[in-house]
């Protein structure tokens, strides 16, 4: 036996030798605070104390600790000090997000402020330097743990107001449960058996016999156990991808089969005992092979692999550039790009009473069950989602993963099962940003006026269509940038390869056109003669001025507000640059400045949300607040928009979360359209509960509403009238008044030009990026960013700091260091993504110009964010260095070639 | 299927004797390296053993046990021409790591890329190699080190221990890592430098080991020996200097990236090692 003290209580347990730490703790003794991100000690969200020290628990043999003192966040946060007053320092800055990593993050800092109660800022980056976190950049992180006083304001909650998270102290606590937390312990896992080639045929061997000799093996399942079709897709024309690959694998680690088996007997499984034979074929893994005469079609339809087209096209492009004064044009490449969340995609599955019921990490409840309705062939009733809280997801948690799986095992062996990927089983099976391959010509007029814009640009989708059309969609009509563009032409293509499938990452392949774009714009206001700030604002869109697809919109167009924000900043921080570049030889600073629009929901297409709300006889108001929430905040924020329109507190209300048999559908968490669609739908639902009760009691609008136990009053002029809710009857959900109100942006649909009104809204954004680089070394190190976004209206501007923070990290990581490489970056210590030491200051300045249709003018932010990020870094290692990047990532290898390759021109 | 935690030295070795067991300290190595259905099994841990952790100085030799930590190691009382070694055991991984990993598995575990070598190779560390059948014998650790993953280790042996004979007094040292992120990455390049000077601040005595240029971290002794004589602003590395680095491209870097890259970091590392 392996006795030590956990929290302070003696336990006794009896770890398997060579069982990690984390392994024990989370299922011998129950200690699911411990989370598991990588278990290779890349990212940390294991990280406990023992005797003092802190430690990966992954990395940790459970034998070790014979002895030691255990302390994790879950015992830090009820009995220590330190702990409990940094937790507060969390809630208060927002620094836990998705929240995955934040046990992790507060086990690190706790051990730091024990040894040093006053650290400086650099002390605690070396001492959280070990905790990856996705969503927050770091900053608000590092501000709670140096004790930086917040902007919070505790009021009503209403719109407007920095309330802190309503699920934050589940997440400080260590209490929230994610996608691996639901499954009880010894519960029948699950292994998928993937192809090991990007391209392979297969012959499965004798299953029934293999099953058959071993006991623990409960089943195996494939493609043969699917009822109804063995497809899925996010897409209803483009539902391309098997559950289970059959006879072919089309990308590295496909799945073709899973074993379901006790914990012991996974734990041991040796893939090479799978009775499989595999036979490599020769793969397509670019889409310039894809494209040729060489490669097979991945998919019978599509001749050349050619998924589909995207088009928009306005006046005349060529004839625009034939007549500018000044043109440039480039080329521009990226690479995969992997989401990188912390929380591998993990679930639960168990039928009860016929019902199949799916506890899993999603951002996309009522999509999943309606995949699994084609999946499993039955019908909606017999499905259940009830998605568990999601450590992370950027669009890669839109796709279906392990809940089929889930759902076929539970299925076939009835009993309870569960999954979880590995990290580099997450890696290589799930969606990833689409690799570009763009070209782009753009003129001016000597009044530095865009007359002429011509954009091609190719993505590789991978081996299924996944989000790829919405990519080939998006791109077209985002391509131009938040500009006045009359002349115009855009198209893209999405090429099926023999690749992961590319699918949903934060901008549907806008963050990529933009560095395309904003590039050039660098180097057209160059030639032109026009500063690059100036150039900008020069075309920047403005209200009731046409958009590349023909929209116009009255009001909210903030583009011009966003640059001209920057302006004061864009001048002294240019002046502070020149300052330390005439002062230093090898390092030179550069400023970047880029814009970026994001049309908010799908694109011309029904986008409905639904938001239910009710009063219980008790006078408890409960809210059905079905959009997912990832992180980014939608509990908070779609709660302060209801609690507003409804005109109570919003620590009245109690929420009921996303569960197909509880919660109508608010949709998917994409395309920024939450706090826009969700937030309106929520805004609809509590002005019509507040009808209800103004009705009941025949009073005006401006009436205030107030709750004390059952007794519901109104006052009006100083009156007021009393209702006990008691006497009122009930409905079959116990609800004495309810109101469910659905809102579906207005949109209209595009013609074969591309011209139509693609999205109700759009948000804006523009971005200065501060870089210094070694011009020896060829590193690059951020030393700010200065952010103007226009939200319309920020609902919680500490939720609105916290997306720009977190959005501008990820656009870093993809400017800076991250490619996903088959085959060989398939873990977090060659996929590298930003940590603590990598994020700069961000200041971020919140523009408010309303939108016609957002609640109360809000807009969408998520997406927008990471769109300039990119392009202001490249910008501004060419304004440091001369030195034009235009493949990312700008590695230091890269940036080093790129600036060598300028002195021997010179 | 056993995990045995020997609290002496003779144990750990009787232990190891008996066939198909494995070394686990650390654990930062053997966790991420364990493959699906090949799990650490039989293990003998180290950590428990006192005369292989702590680090001690005797008969102007210094000792440092191999399950000494890298937090271990920053914080021991050590003269200036370990800090090359300090510093980069605060470039390993994370607090976290440096925390659990050990010197001795660093150096195991025989990675192009180990931020431990570099520094040991200035310090002209040894290893001190034990085994039940064999007893005790003394390697250079430039001869331990033989290819990428492989070392001297026979069937039974331990690494017991890094001996590094005591520096000369006024040597100072410095290391320079370079990576695509802070934090928890692995080195594109590196060099430590072991550097003495007279009091006229020209160079007596010159150490430098290169790191992730080569299938084992090398020393550069025709640059070390051109350096004798000079100031270090003198110090020119010239490629001819740097033949013995043979640089593979990889997802970090060009291997003509890494040649550029190393001589500017040499020069860094010398001039950072004689400011200190």
């Amino acid at each position: 036996m392996t006795d030590f003290t956990l929290n302070g209580d003696h336990i006794s347990s009896d770890p398997i030798p060579g069982e990690r730490l984390s392994e024990m703790l989370r299922e011998r003794v129950g200690a699911r605070d411990v989370k598991i991100g990588c278990n290779a000690g890349d990212c940390g969200a294991c990280s406990v104390v023992v005797d003092g020290n802190v430690v990966c628990a992954c990395l940790t043999p459970a034998h070790q600790i014979r002895g030691k003192k255990i302390e994790t966040v879950s015992g830090l946060y009820e009995g220590d000090p330190i702990a409990e007053k940094l937790a507060d320092n969390f809630l208060n800055h927002g620094a836990a997000q998705c929240g995955i990593c934040t046990p992790g993050m507060i086990v690190s800092a706790v051990a730091l402020l024990r040894a040093n109660s006053n650290p400086s800022e650099e002390e605690v980056k070396d001492a959280l330097g070990g905790v990856l976190c996705r969503c927050t950049g770091y900053r608000k992180i590092i501000d709670a743990v140096l004790d930086v006083a917040p902007m919070l304001s505790e009021d009503l909650g209403h719109i407007g107001s920095s309330i802190r998270r309503l699920d934050g102290v589940e997440k400080v606590a260590g209490r929230d449960l994610y996608g691996d937390d639901i499954a009880p312990p010894g519960t029948l896992e699950i292994f998928v058996i993937r192809s090991p080639f990007p391209r392979a045929g297969f012959e499965l061997g004798d299953l029934v016999g293999f099953v058959e000799r071993h006991p623990e093996v409960s089943a195996i399942i494939t493609a043969d156990d699917i009822e109804g079709e063995n497809a899925f897709g996010v897409i209803p024309q483009f539902q391309d991808q098997p559950v289970f690959a059959v006879h072919e694998a089309r990308f590295r680690g496909e799945a073709v089969a899973a074993i379901i088996g006790t914990p012991d007997y996974i734990r041991e499984f040796d893939p090479e005992d799978f009775p499989i034979i595999w036979r490599e074929e020769d793969a397509a893994q670019d889409i310039d092979k894809a494209q040729s005469n060489l490669a097979a079609k991945l998919h019978e339809k599509h001749a050349h692999n050619l998924m589909c087209e995207g088009f928009v096209q306005r006046g005349d492009a060529a004839f625009g550039i034939a007549q500018a004064d000044f043109v440039v044009e480039g080329h521009f490449n990226s690479g995969f790009v992997e989401h990188a969340y912390i929380e591998p995609e993990a679930g639960f599955a168990e039928v009860i009473d016929g019902k199949v019921t799916v506890h899993a990490c999603t951002q996309a409840p009522v999509m999943d069950q309606e995949a699994l309705e084609i999946i499993l062939g039955k019908s909606k009733d017999q499905i259940r989602i009830i998605p568990s809280s999601v450590g992370g997801g950027f669009g890669s948690k839109l796709d279906i993963s392990v809940q089929p799986i889930l759902a076929l095992a539970a299925i076939k062996t009835g009993k309870p099962v569960r999954l979880t990927y590995t990290r580099t089983e997450s890696m290589q099976s799930t969606t990833k940003r689409h690799p570009s391959d763009i070209a782009l010509k753009i003129g001016a007029n000597s009044e530095g006026k865009i007359v002429g814009f011509d954009f091609f640009g190719r993505f590789d989708t991978g081996a299924y269509a996944s989000w790829g059309p919405t990519v080939a969609n998006r791109v077209p009509v985002h391509a131009s940038g938040p500009y006045l563009i009359e002349n115009y032409r855009a198209k893209s293509q999405g090429i099926y390869t023999n690749n992961p499938p590319s699918g949903a990452f934060r901008g549907f392949g806008v963050p990529q056109s933009a560095i395309a774009q904003e590039s050039l714009f660098d180097e057209l206001a160059l030639k032109a003669g026009f500063d690059a700030l100036e150039f900008r604002i020069i075309n920047a869109l403005e209200a009731d001025q046409p958009t590349v697809c023909g929209q116009v919109f009255s009001q909210g167009v903030g583009i011009k507000k966003c640059l001209e924000a920057l302006n004061p900043h864009w001048d002294q921080e240019r002046k502070k640059c020149d300052q330390f570049n005439a002062e230093n030889k090898v390092l030179k600073r550069g400023v970047g400045v880029a814009s970026g629009w994001y049309g908010c929901g799908n694109t011309s297409l029904p986008n409905p949300s639904t938001i239910k709300s009710g009063i219980k006889a008790d006078g408890t108001i409960l809210l059905h607040q079905g959009a997912m929430d990832i992180g980014q905040g939608a509990n908070t924020v779609i709660s302060q928009i209801f609690a507003t329109a409804l005109g109570v507190s919003i620590s009245d209300i109690e929420l009921v979360g996303p569960d197909t048999d509880v919660t109508p559908d608010a949709g998917k968490t994409s395309a920024s359209r939450q706090t826009f669609v969700s937030g309106n739908a929520a805004r609809l639902s509590g002005e019509a509960l507040r009808a209800n009760i103004l009705h009941r009691f025949n009073v005006s609008e401006d009436s205030e509403i107030v709750f004390e136990g059952s007794m519901l009053s109104v006052r009006e002029n100083g009156k007021e009238h009393s209702l006990d809710l008691i006497s009122l009857t009930a409905d079959d959900e116990g609800y004495v008044f309810r109101a469910e109100e659905t809102y579906d942006p207005p949109t209209v649909p595009l013609d074969e030009n591309g011209q139509g009104s693609p999205y109700a809204q759009f948000g804006y954004a523009a971005q200065m990026a501060i870089m210094e680089v070694d011009t020896e070394l060829g590193t690059v190190k951020p030393i700010k960013f200065i952010a103007a976004h226009d939200v319309g209206k920020a609902i919680n501007p500490v939720l609105v700091e916290g997306q720009v923070h977190g959005g501008i990290a990820q656009g870093l990581g993809m400017a800076l260091m991250e490619e996903y490489i088959p085959g060989r970056t398939e873990n977090l210590h060659d996929y590298l993504i930003p940590t603590i030491g990598d994020m700069p200051p961000v200041e971020t300045l919140i523009i408010e110009d309303p939108d016609a249709h957002g609640p109360y003018g809000a807009k969408g932010l998520g997406e927008h964010v990471l769109v300039p990020t990119a392009p202001a870094i490249l910008n501004a290692i060419y304004a440091a260095t001369g030195a034009r990047i235009t493949q990312i990532p700008a590695t230091p290898s890269r940036v080093k070639m790129a600036i060598k390759a300028l002195n021997n021109e010179r | 299927m056993r995990y045995e935690i020997p609290t002496d030295l003779e144990t750990a070795l009787q232990l190891y004797a008996v066939k198909g067991s494995r070394i686990i300290a650390g654990g930062t190595d053997v966790y991420p390296s364990s493959q699906q259905g090949h799990s650490p099994r039989n293990l003998i841990d180290l950590t428990s053993i006192p005369e292989l952790s702590g680090i001690t100085l005797t008969d102007d030799i210094y000792r440092i046990g191999a399950a000494t930590t890298w937090t271990d190691i920053i914080k021991a009382d050590l003269p200036p021409s370990f800090d090359a070694l300090k510093q980069a055991a605060r470039e390993v991984g994370s607090i976290q790591i440096q925390n659990a990993g050990t010197i001795g598995g660093n150096i195991c575990n025989a990675s192009p890329a180990a931020d431990g070598v570099p520094p040991l190779l200035a310090l002209d560390a040894q290893v001190e190699l034990v085994s039940a059948s064999n007893g005790t014998r003394v390697m250079a650790l430039s001869d331990f080190i033989l290819h990428v993953r492989k070392t001297s280790l026979s069937g039974d042996e331990i690494l017991s221990a890094v001996l590094i004979p005591n520096p000369s007094k006024g040597e100072k040292s410095a290391f320079e890592k370079l990576g695509s992120r802070r934090y928890l990455v692995i080195s594109i390049t590196m060099t430590a430098a072991n550097i003495t000077c007279d009091d006229n601040g020209i160079i007596t005595g010159a150490k430098i080991a290169v790191g992730a240029c080569s299938p084992v971290a090398q020393r550069l002794p025709a640059l070390e020996a051109d350096m004798i004589g000079k100031t270090p602003d003198e110090v020119a590395v010239t490629p001819q200097y740097l033949s013995p680095l043979k640089p593979i491209d990889d997802v970090r870097g060009t291997g003509d990236y890494r040649l550029n890259v190393v001589a500017e970091q040499c020069k860094r590392a010398v001039m950072r090692a004689v400011r200190s």
